[in-house]
């Protein structure tokens, strides 16, 4: 237990030395440039330190919760007595679905508990005056990463290049960039950078590695990488599908409409 | 103050079913595909409770301290009006939140690693870690040039796509020419230039700066600062890849 406050102690720490030059940053242009007085600064001044507890205690709580188990599981879902490959044997692609079907999930589940992408979601909701939905976008968001990890999964285990697989999506994503509502497109983009930090990141490493390492042939330096790539490229194409989807839902619903009303003149 | 207790569980209530589909799943694989019982469940017990109050705290923090001072400081400048200040504090927000993050020194020394066991530079103490002190302060500056570029944009009303698509170009011709060794992590390099405190902040600084300036849209024209600095980072390493090993 001593331990446990200990570490939480050291947690919170590094986060507020994360946070001291940012902090500066701005205090420098809002009190000495700009020479205005922060708005409101006692609920600032709380609302910082929730954040740094907030963001302290969740680490922590992450440490030991979820990372030791997350990179025991990837371990033992990736070693070859659990996936019946002999040694020395010819490795099928297809031997290794537990670990697309594991990297699907896990990638989905942590990406809806990602801090930064609920920041997002919620100043999207009011910034589009609830025209895009905060739970809407996290869950197109979470689709975009789980596809983009049992990808990076299969990619690993087939040994093929990453960068076919990042061009491909480019492709996809400029012709999409044609088509979809204009609105979304900023947004889209933007929730590819955001997936990747607390949650993710360190389970997907584990995975990764973890990966490269037991798949005979497969370098952890080369092919262990690259997960984290796709995982910033695919959310871009399920969040312009998700609002091409929407959009041609509420036409659709809008077309209905006007004909009923038709009917009924 | 039964009141207080009554939103503080609605809020957790709400972080709770977001931190659902990881109990399940963790559940699901660990019992049923490959039927082991959870070690330590009293510290798993705790890490969980840990991270459900954390997120519910931070979420609460967001919105009083993180988005107020960042559309605050949007106001301010918008209203100063003033094209130098706004450059330099973009561009400090971008170098300063970044110089320092753990991950970004993380990857700096791994890649310096890499480079020196691929013979790209020697392999002595000195060149490793002039290596990974030069990378990291070029993903900070890059983290910084992206933010100049976007808040640029966000005044000019420019299309996003443009520069986003030119961007990828750059990324798909310096791919094959740039050292091997450092293509993947200059992918991964733009995955980790954004943190969590980092995000709230410059989204909530462009949405106050579109809002404020005539003539733009939150939406099209507040969104893109996040991208822009997830997408400099790559071409900046594979660029000083380039530079290293010529």
């Amino acid at each position: 237990m001593i331990t446990i406050l200990t570490d939480l102690f050291w947690t919170f720490l590094s986060v507020v030395r994360d946070v001291l030059p940012i902090a500066a940053v701005l205090l420098l242009f809002q009190l000495v440039i700009l020479r205005k007085p922060i708005p409101h600064p006692q609920k600032v001044a709380v609302g910082m330190f929730y954040v740094l507890l907030g963001l302290a205690l969740f680490l922590s709580g992450l440490e030991l919760a979820l990372f030791p188990l997350g990179r025991e599981m990837a371990a033992q879902l990736t070693d070859p007595s659990f996936l019946g490959i002999e040694p020395g044997g010819v490795v099928q692609w297809l031997d290794y679905y537990w670990v697309y079907i594991f990297a699907f999930a896990i990638g989905f589940a942590t990406t809806i508990a990602e801090p930064s992408l609920i920041a997002v979601a919620l100043k999207a909701q009011e910034a589009s005056g609830g025209a895009v939905k905060a739970n809407g976008l996290r869950i197109a968001v979470a689709f975009g990463v789980a596809i983009s990890l049992a990808v990076g999964t299969f990619r690993i285990v087939t040994g093929t290049p990453l960068y076919q697989y990042m061009i491909v999506g480019y492709v996809i994503v400029v012709i999409q960039t044609l088509m979809a509502p204009r609105m979304i497109i900023p947004l889209a983009y933007d929730s590819g950078g955001v997936t990747t930090s607390t949650v993710t990141v360190p389970l997907v490493a584990a995975l990764g590695l973890g990966l490269a390492s037991t798949v005979p042939g497969r370098s952890p330096l080369l092919d262990g990488f690259g997960l984290i790539a796709l995982a910033s490229l695919f959310p871009m194409i399920t969040v312009m599908g998700y609002a091409q989807i929407s959009n041609w839902l509420s036409r659709r619903k809008a077309d209905q409409d006007s004909q009923g009303e038709n009917h009924e003149v | 103050m039964t009141d207080t207790l009554g939103k503080l569980f609605g809020y957790l209530g709400g972080t709770a079913r977001d931190l659902a589909p990881i109990l399940l799943i963790v559940g699901f694989f660990q019992l049923v595909v490959l039927q082991q019982p959870i070690d330590n469940i009293g510290q798993f017990a705790l890490g969980f409770l840990f991270v459900l109050l954390g997120l519910t705290v931070f979420i609460r923090g967001l919105d009083m301290a993180l988005f107020p001072l960042g559309e605050a400081l949007a106001n301010a400048l918008a209203l100063r009006g003033s094209l130098p200040l706004l450059v330099l504090f973009a561009f400090s927000l971008g170098f300063g939140t970044t110089v320092a993050e753990p991950a970004l020194i993380a990857v700096g020394a791994e890649a310096a690693t890499v480079m020196s066991e691929a013979g790209v530079i020697g392999q002595s103490e000195a060149e490793l870690s002039f290596m990974a002190t030069a990378l990291r302060y070029t993903v900070a500056a890059s983290v910084g040039a992206s933010l100049v570029l976007g808040v640029f944009r966000i005044l000019m009303g420019w299309p996003i796509q443009w520069l986003i698509i030119g961007g990828y170009i750059c990324v798909v011709v310096l791919t094959p020419i740039a050292p091997r060794e450092i293509v993947g992590i200059a992918y991964d390099s733009g995955g980790v230039t954004t943190s969590t405190i980092t995000v709230p902040l410059v989204t909530a600084l462009g949405v106050g700066l579109a809002s404020v300036i005539k003539g733009r849209n939150p939406m099209i024209d507040g969104f893109g600062l996040i991208a822009f600095a997830s997408l400099m980072p790559i071409i900046f390493v594979l660029l000083f890849g380039l530079v290293v090993a010529t």
